[in-house]
């Protein structure tokens, strides 16, 4: 079964309707994380067109996310980044078996309400979307469709799941094709998890509240956390990743799965490499099978890439305080 | 006698599936291993395998990397009882359409003769918890977690429907094999994981 830490049974985002075999329940934890939970060991990937998301679905993508541009190309136009045309959402929509996903603004309540009455599978209220509430994320709570969100540490992502988060990733540092970022935030997460795990274990409930104190966050989502010894809900990598050995590296830091953002339609072997980082991902604990898939590339055609340090705009940095 | 209970590990929710199953064998006191599976190898030492929720476009393309889908095939064919779950359901099926998209070439097992509808009670959104008794397997109440869920829309002869939601079927078996439509491994109840078990024991006699 799951686990449901911090979960609100008063949620509005729940709704009871009676149907000719008896009463039906929307929008539960269970319905949300268990969402989450059917893409496990699978691969994300933006994508901007129909054409796009094909190549996605063919390439064995379990979900594909919708932006108006990807992340590297947000960072070289500059301006507002706000959740992408309606239009193409449907018609990607109607053009793939898989779920689909789209971005709104961190904090844009009705960038969500208008994803959720689009009927998309999972909101994503992402960094990389100018924020448009630096103090505030939405009340997830208050939506029948889940939601992902960023996060760089435990504190952060236990705040997003407080506000009914279904699902977490790593926050990165989008549009980089730099997968260092991605690297240090899960492994933040997963010293945070084990150093709760051995208070737990220790049996020393002052320094567990403590803790709750001092990731802004109550006492029983940590205490639950720290009983699991991770994530009450399913932990995706996200940001950077442009390569199949990226890829695998991640799922051995034990995230959940992989998002790959600008890495796979920003590259001029869009194809090959979808196709490749998905086998790298399910193979990952192979070496063979991941150096197969990694042969499938050609370095030659991967995007560029940005060394962190020179970055005049940090998106990781957006809504991390909140 | 121990029995050697496998679930297929490309994709999904695996874990899940692993923990209600080692539940089952506890409770029944059944001997027994749970175990992930990825390889033709491992799937050949199994006497039951289950396929968990997942994408099935997924899991039936990365099965067919490593030829593991061609040994889960021979082995359900020569009687290994399988359990599928949403996406296993839809692999199992011999005909396999979406609601929106119809006709689909995803890789199937092609072994049960049900014919499935996916997607087929709407997106994420419409995901609903709801009663679902199996009367027939002796399980009178039991919260069905649909998820995106497939429903079946036609049985051929000699598949017993298990249940129905809204006159949508969303149980069925047929000798070795049965699937549901919902996930059981999302809750804690485990009787149908361990009417499962049972199958996999009475196989071993």
């Amino acid at each position: 079964m799951l686990p449901l830490s911090g979960e609100r049974t008063d949620a509005k985002g729940i709704i009871k309707n009676a149907s000719d075999s008896g009463d039906i329940l929307r929008g539960t934890s269970t319905l949300k994380r268990g969402g989450a939970h059917m893409l496990k060991n699978g691969v994300v990937m933006d994508v901007t067109t129909v054409e796009q998301a094909q190549i996605a679905e063919d390439a064995g993508a379990v979900s594909v996310m919708v932006l108006d541009k990807l992340p590297s190309d947000v960072r070289k136009a500059g301006g507002v980044a706000r959740t992408a045309s309606i239009r193409i959402i449907e018609d990607i929509m109607d053009s793939v078996t898989i779920p689909v996903m789209a971005k709104c603004r961190i904090g844009h309540v009705y960038e969500a309400k208008v994803l959720e009455e689009t009927n998309v599978d999972m909101i994503d209220e992402s960094e990389v979307l100018t924020p448009a509430d630096e103090n505030h994320h939405i009340w997830k709570w208050d939506f029948t469709t889940p939601f992902v969100n960023g996060a760089r540490s435990l504190s952060e992502a236990l705040r997003r799941i407080e506000e009914g988060a279904a699902m977490i990733r790593t926050k990165g540092e989008p549009g980089t094709g730099n997968v260092a970022e991605a690297v240090t935030h899960i492994k933040k997460v997963n010293d945070e998890l084990r150093s709760i795990k051995a208070i737990y274990d220790s049996g020393d409930k002052q320094d567990l509240v403590r803790m709750a104190r001092e990731f802004k966050v109550s006492y029983d989502i940590v205490e639950e956390t720290a009983k699991l010894g991770r994530l009450p809900v399913v932990n995706f990598a996200a940001g950077g990743i442009a390569t199949p050995a990226d890829a695998a590296y991640l799922m051995s830091l034990g995230c959940d799965g992989i998002f790959v953002g600008s890495g796979i339609f920003n590259a001029n072997d869009a194809k090959e490499r979808a196709r490749a980082i998905v086998l790298a991902t399910t193979f990952w604990n192979e070496s063979e099978k991941v150096k197969e898939a990694q042969k499938m590339i050609d370095e030659r055609q991967s995007m560029l890439g940005l060394d962190v340090k020179t970055l005049e705009l940090r998106m990781q940095e957006r809504g991390s305080s909140a | 006698m121990s029995l050697t209970v496998g679930v297929l590990a490309i994709q999904g929710d695996v874990h899940e599936n692993i923990i209600s199953t080692e539940t089952a064998l506890k409770e029944l006191g059944v001997e027994g291993t749970v175990v992930g599976v990825k390889t033709a190898e491992d799937v050949s030492k199994l006497d039951g395998l289950i396929i968990p929720g997942g994408e099935s476009t997924t899991i039936g393309q990365l099965s067919l990397v490593n030829s593991s889908l061609k040994t889960i095939k021979e082995k359900i064919e020569h009687g290994m009882p399988v359990l599928g779950i949403c996406a296993g359901m839809i692999l199992l099926s011999k005909t396999s359409n979406d609601r929106i998209i119809g006709k689909t070439d995803q890789p199937l097992l092609d072994l049960l003769d049900i014919k499935l509808e996916r997607n087929s009670f709407g997106r994420q959104k419409e995901s609903f918890e709801a009663d679902v008794p199996m009367n027939s397997i002796n399980i009178p109440k039991f919260n069905g977690v649909f998820i995106r869920a497939p429903s079946v829309s036609d049985v051929g002869s000699g598949v017993e429907i298990l249940a129905k939601f809204n006159e949508k079927i969303v149980a069925v078996k047929k000798g070795n094999m049965m699937c549901v439509a919902f996930h059981p491994e999302l809750t804690e109840d485990v009787s149908l994981h361990k009417y499962f078990v049972n199958l996999i024991k009475k196989s071993k006699i």
